[in-house]
């Protein structure tokens, strides 16, 4: 009897204190879960629990917890959901961000904070330069990196001229700059549109038409992707003007885009058929796991969030209050990553290829992306000199 | 010169497809006095049946005819059902009630439809750019928009002008009270106008599908520039929702074309191509305030000749 009550007694206890500090890895994951682009946040939330799955749910030897919280791809409502989870919650880790606007708001609570930081998607110019810090790391690039691919794809392809279409925030100026940095023919012109809430197109591209270019260039994420091209193709413009993009085409956005997409290059850093291992276990296992789904770039950059978490957490042998040798462990990039082997540059950007890839016919019919040709090698952002870190 | 010719098609085609959405606004708005935070979700319903009956029955037209009929039921539907026991309620009452069924529409459809959106493809012979004259191509799909939509005012100032239940309409919207009192079935003539308001919005949003992607809450943005429509064109005006909104999707259209180069010639190229978004998203918003100073009625009120 005496027994089974002090027995009562710390299970109340023990449920009252679930986490008492260190027992759990916390950590905060901020994405768009609610509206128009909520698809993309649902496929990190996949990707990343796929990656916790994959690792046995532990990092360290202690159970792992994560907290998602929505931004709803607004970046006054992102830093709220950021400072809450620094502040009530006490994670550990902050990983996350879609928008580069929403990161750009969230950063200076992460980093006054001195809360680890794994960026799984947004890469705004400011991060990899002058707002570079020593505790907040990136799985994906910096804005300018896949333009600046597409741009050198362009130069091969011998395109004379283009005009450039962007959403007018902080990744589309660093995309239509990224383009201008390595294409060498002349650029006829640029536009930019109201972001998110523009979402027809004639007006630019009737301009895009009289401007004479050869060509187009547009970075439109997530539904404004499959806007601008059901517009691009009804103005009738495929056979004239051929079409260059950025984060346009994907997994999500190509089930609507249908033969649209058909023969529309783009540069990533991550496709589906990459050849490597691990990238295999990731897609197949995704696809079981989600039945009916496909992973997308937003999701590798998010798989591989979780294993560069992992990764420190595993060499601090779970003691997550020391950050500096977390950094350390970090910096050495050391996990299997689902685009293959990459490096970190002083900035704690991502030094890695840039592959072509391309809508095709699968053998059944349906359209998928394709690897077709290695861009450029070990590309590395134009912004890291401005870091004050080496 | 072609050019402008282009983006004058631009401005037509948004601002006649806004007047689809102000008009069914305008009259409940008008006539019932009731605020209708809702008809963005109607228009949302519109692209998803039409989406839904074209892919089921593989003819365009057909499929549109379908969607259109069944937002038509919807609307009455959600007359009978919710709407009406709100009619004596004040307005913030019109707002809570119909705020919350955009937040059960969304998840409605988000349980029927999933949340990915769904594609409205066109049939081939939309798809062809037409030359309207030498050297001008412009899609087909937004020319097929022009001509509906200007069918469809026509249709209604008709039916508003020469018909018996257009007349009740007219009287309805200049003084509520009276009608009723003179004997007529005020419930019958809000249920219908209701139903016509609905399925102008469904009209708006199944044709700006395929142009657009059907997705959830894209009513959303689009409802509150009709809301700016009948402010400017008076509410309870189709003829004032008519013009407004041709005026403000040309105000839309050429200042997001022209202004950039504008504000070129006095400002740097990357200081003018950053703030012309922003600012001819503006002009809009500008037009109403300077239309509220000067005619708080509206350019064109109801209930005036």
């Amino acid at each position: 009897m005496r027994t089974a009550f002090w027995l009562a007694g710390a299970t109340v206890l023990a449920l009252a204190n679930p986490a008492l500090a260190g027992d759990t890895i916390k950590i905060g994951f901020v994405s768009t879960f609610s509206g128009p682009t909520a698809v993309i946040g649902n496929d990190m939330r996949n990707s990343f629990e796929l990656a916790l799955d994959h690792i046995g749910r532990k990092m360290g030897g202690k159970p792992v917890e994560v907290i998602y919280e929505d931004d709803g791809q607004k970046p006054d409502v992102g830093k709220q959901k950021t400072e809450k989870l620094i502040q009530s919650d006490k994670v550990d880790f902050i990983a996350g961000y879609i928008w580069s606007n929403v990161l750009l708001a969230s950063l200076k609570p992460v980093v006054d904070s001195k809360t680890m930081m794994v960026i799984a998607n947004a890469g705004p110019s400011q991060v990899a330069g002058e707002l570079c810090s020593p505790y907040v790391f990136s799985t994906s690039w910096q804005n300018d990196q896949t333009p600046q691919a597409v741009g050198e794809y362009m130069n091969q392809k011998g395109v004379k001229s283009v005009f450039l279409i962007g959403p007018n925030y902080a990744a589309g100026k660093d995309m239509l700059a990224g383009v201008k940095s390595t294409f060498k023919g002349e650029v006829k012109g640029e536009e930019y549109t109201v972001w998110p809430s523009q979402l027809d197109f004639s007006a630019e591209l009737s301009k895009a038409r009289a401007s004479g270019a050869a060509s187009i260039f547009v970075f439109y994420p997530g539904a404004a992707g499959v806007q601008f091209l059901n517009q691009y193709a009804q103005a009738g413009l495929k056979a004239q003007m051929p079409l260059y993009t950025a984060f346009t085409i994907d997994e999500l956005s190509l089930p609507l885009q249908k033969e649209n997409a058909l023969g529309v290059p783009g540069a990533q850093q991550w496709v589906n058929d990459l050849p490597n291992e691990q990238n295999k276990k990731f897609v197949a296992d995704y696809r079981k796991k989600y039945t009916g789904l496909r992973p997308t770039f937003y999701g590798a950059q998010s798989y591989d969030a979780a294993q560069l978490i992992a990764s420190a957490v595993e060499a601090v042998k779970g003691d997550t209050s020391k950050k500096d040798e977390m950094k350390a462990a970090m910096q050495k990039a050391n996990f299997k990553s689902v685009r293959g082997a990459f490096k970190f540059g002083n900035n704690h950007i991502p030094i890695q290829n840039f592959y072509l890839q391309d809508v095709v016919k699968d053998a059944d019919g349906s359209l998928a992306l394709k690897t077709v040709a290695t861009i450029v090698k070990d590309s590395q952002d134009k912004y890291h000199d401005k870091c004050p870190m080496k | 010169m072609l050019l402008v010719v282009e983006q004058f098609l631009n401005g037509l085609q948004f601002g006649l497809l806004l007047f689809l959405l102000a008009a069914g606004l305008t009259l409940v708005f008008g006539i019932m006095d009731f605020v209708n935070l809702a008809h963005g979700s109607l228009y949302m319903m519109g692209a998803y049946f039409a989406a839904t009956f074209v892919a089921w029955t593989g003819n365009f037209v057909l499929g549109c005819v379908l969607a259109l009929g069944a937002t038509l039921l919807l609307g009455i539907l959600l007359e009978f059902v919710a709407l009406r026991h709100l009619y004596n309620r004040d307005h913030l009452d019109h707002v809570l009630a119909t705020f919350g069924l955009i937040l059960f529409f969304n998840d409605a459809v988000r349980l029927i439809w999933g949340p990915a959106g769904l594609a409205l493809p066109l049939p081939p012979w939309l798809t062809v750019p037409f030359q309207i004259m030498p050297g001008v191509y412009y899609p087909a799909y937004r020319l097929a928009i022009i001509v509906v939509a200007l069918l469809v005012a026509l249709l209604l100032y008709l039916v508003v002008m020469r018909t018996r239940i257009g007349m009740l309409i007219r009287a309805g919207a200049s003084n509520r009270e009276m009608i009723g009192a003179l004997g007529i079935n005020i419930k019958l003539l809000y249920t219908l106008v209701f139903g016509l308001g609905a399925a102008l919005a469904g009209l708006a949003g199944l044709m700006q599908a395929p142009i657009l992607t059907v997705q959830i809450g894209m009513g959303e943005n689009i409802l509150i520039l009709a809301f700016v429509i009948i402010v400017i064109g008076g509410i309870g005006s189709i003829r004032g929702a008519f013009l407004a909104a041709i005026f403000v999707g040309m105000i839309d259209t050429l200042g997001r074309a022209f202004l950039p180069d504008l504000l070129r010639q006095v400002l740097s190229s990357a200081a003018a191509s950053t703030a012309a978004p922003a600012l001819s998203s503006m002009l809009i918003y500008l037009l109403m305030a300077i239309v509220l100073v000067v005619r708080p009625e509206g350019l064109f009120p109801a209930g005036r000749p």
